[in-house]
């Protein structure tokens, strides 16, 4: 009897991740687009040194639905990365590694991060000045 | 054969001992980045719906300015140290897992230059 065929454990053809995985591999992703997200920091930044044409066209590149998407998706990479960064210096500190702490802080992280997306998008709506 | 002890073998195969620096570093810049990206999230999402003079001194005032750099250095640190551990996770060759840290490296400070001669154009005013 042939013994490769045997399904291996955690097979990720049929094993579905525990939220806790799949948060942990988001950290990954959300860093690395974060990363790349970087660009559009320095780009704003150049484009605001450069005066005032070149920051109102930046501005009307992030006002578009393009530039609103990139935003909202650089957004919520950068709160999530944030909360479950907190939660790894939680777990640095070495606290809350029990099964139920972790799965619970999961949900917290996922809270939180939708709750700071969305303040930043009201707080962008709300209280813009003078244009 | 080797005449080579297992212990002093073993030794050999030890750590470069630049691990915990690469590890303290990005909890120090992780803690650093808590307080400053919270800051400049809502401050760029308030000057997002901003005009061009408001946004100029508001981000060119001395302690924003200040800050931004502080949180520019922190950012591309912490970016160049995590990148860093995701090729060493993934990338097997040696020369190309070399090559992209490298080149991650450079561009990276690239960029945090750019952005901090940028904020500090901002500040003084051109």
């Amino acid at each position: 009897m042939s013994s490769n065929n045997r399904p291996l454990s955690p097979h990720l053809d049929v094993y579905r991740l525990p939220l806790s995985a799949l948060l942990s591999i988001v950290h990954r992703g959300t860093g690395a687009f974060l990363t790349i997200g970087t660009i559009v920091l320095v780009w704003w930044l150049m484009a605001l040194a450069d005066g005032e044409e070149a920051f109102n066209s930046a501005q009307e590149f992030m006002g578009s639905i393009f530039g609103m998407l990139i935003l909202l998706g650089w957004s919520f990479a950068l709160f999530f990365h944030l909360a479950n960064g907190i939660r790894h210096l939680v777990w640095d500190a070495g606290y809350c590694f029990e099964k139920s702490d972790v799965e619970k802080t999961s949900y917290i992280v996922l809270g939180t991060s939708v709750f700071l997306t969305i303040s930043v998008w009201v707080a962008a709506f709300s209280f813009g000045v003078g244009a | 054969m080797s005449l080579r002890s297992p212990l002093g073998h073993a030794k050999g195969l030890g750590s470069a001992k630049e691990g915990l620096h690469h590890w303290w570093a990005q909890r120090v810049t992780a803690i650093a980045l808590i307080p400053l990206t919270v800051w400049f999230a809502f401050k760029v999402a308030v000057l997002s719906m901003s005009d061009y003079k408001t946004v100029l001194d508001c981000i060119g005032s001395p302690w924003s300015a200040a800050l931004i750099v502080s949180l520019i250095v922190a950012a591309f640190y912490h970016a160049a140290l995590g990148m860093q551990v995701i090729y060493e996770d993934y990338i097997g060759g040696k020369a190309v897992r070399i090559a992209a840290i490298m080149g991650t490296n450079l561009l990276l400070f690239l960029l945090a230059a750019a952005s901090i001669i940028a904020v500090v154009r901002i500040a003084v005013g051109g």
